[in-house]
């Protein structure tokens, strides 16, 4: 499978995961378009991992390795992260009855 | 055409169909349902890839464990109607044809590249004998590391999902409460 397939189907996935962003108000719909573009580079790296272990032949039988891994400590710090952002979250939802993002421009003023 | 073309074509077609619905629907948790379709697809790309450990490792930790994650949220929140306002559609359609540029444009950017071939269906490099070695002898010390950023993340979590003060709950809220306690006929707490 050529390689350039696997980089437009992680793009397509990335940029519906950014149209999400932009205009979904919903947070946690946010949050899930976040998942999703982590998901299409994850899939995207191993991907590239089996390209160069192809092209590195029987010279070297553990090329790609470390991407693959990088992958695993990809899905670590993402379910770190989903844990945090969920709980900022419902601190959100506490505070103001909402989960529209619209309701979190502090900063602005 | 061959068995791996096809299967690379359907799970292809149902990640991305399910990567719209999640961001098309209107309801939360069907949402929440077609990123777990999202999450199976790419697995089933990592199964084609020959990287076992990653596919088995993204079904347990994505949609297994944060998903449903999500989904408690969503259903703690009682958000499974669309409480979102419909106001502002030309700030969706600027959103969609910002998004769509960026694709159009690095597709004719990658359109002329040459192409190399990814080993499909082949290779053990995906497989947990190797990864597991590799894991744990170069990158022992990351290893460790993740599991304080996992206590860091927890109690964090902790910390912000923690409840501040009584006085900051609504006072409605406090009297519902009270109210259903006395139709429930259990004896109501001390304010």
């Amino acid at each position: 499978m050529p390689i350039n397939y696997y980089i437009y189907l992680s793009l397509a996935l990335f940029v519906i995961g950014i149209i999400g962003v932009l205009t979904r108000r919903n947070s946690i719909i946010i949050f899930m378009c976040i998942e999703l573009m982590l998901n299409a580079v994850n899939l995207l790296l191993v991907a590239f991992s089996k390209t160069h272990h192809l092209a590195a032949g029987p010279t070297n039988p553990t090329a790609g390795t470390e991407a693959q891994l990088f992958v695993f400590f990809i899905m670590v710090v993402a379910a770190a992260e989903v844990s945090v952002g969920l709980a900022i979250i419902v601190m959100l939802y506490r505070n103001t009855r909402s989960v529209d993002v619209a309701f979190l421009n502090r900063l602005k003023h | 055409m061959a068995i791996t073309a096809i299967l690379f074509y359907i799970l292809s077609a149902l990640a991305l169909i399910s990567a719209i619905a999640v961001v098309a629907s209107k309801n939360p948790v069907y949402s929440v349902l077609s990123l777990i379709v999202t999450f199976f697809c790419i697995s089933g790309h990592y199964v084609l890839l020959n990287a076992q450990f990653l596919a088995i490792v993204n079904i347990i930790v994505y949609a297994g464990a944060i998903m449903v994650l999500f989904l408690f949220v969503i259903m703690l929140m009682n958000l499974d109607k669309d409480t979102e306002p419909q106001k502002n559609k030309w700030m969706k359609l600027i959103g969609a044809v910002a998004g769509g540029s960026l694709l159009v444009v690095l597709v004719a950017a990658l359109r002329q590249t040459e192409s190399n071939m990814a080993q499909v269906g082949s290779g053990d490099i995906g497989l947990i004998q190797n990864l597991g070695k590799v894991l744990f002898t170069e990158y022992v010390v990351p290893f460790e590391i993740a599991s304080i950023l996992f206590l860091s993340a927890m109690v964090g979590a902790v910390v912000i999902g923690k409840r501040e003060g009584r006085s900051k709950v609504p006072q409605a809220d406090l009297q519902k409460v009270r109210r259903a306690q006395e139709s429930m006929d259990v004896p109501a707490v001390e304010a």
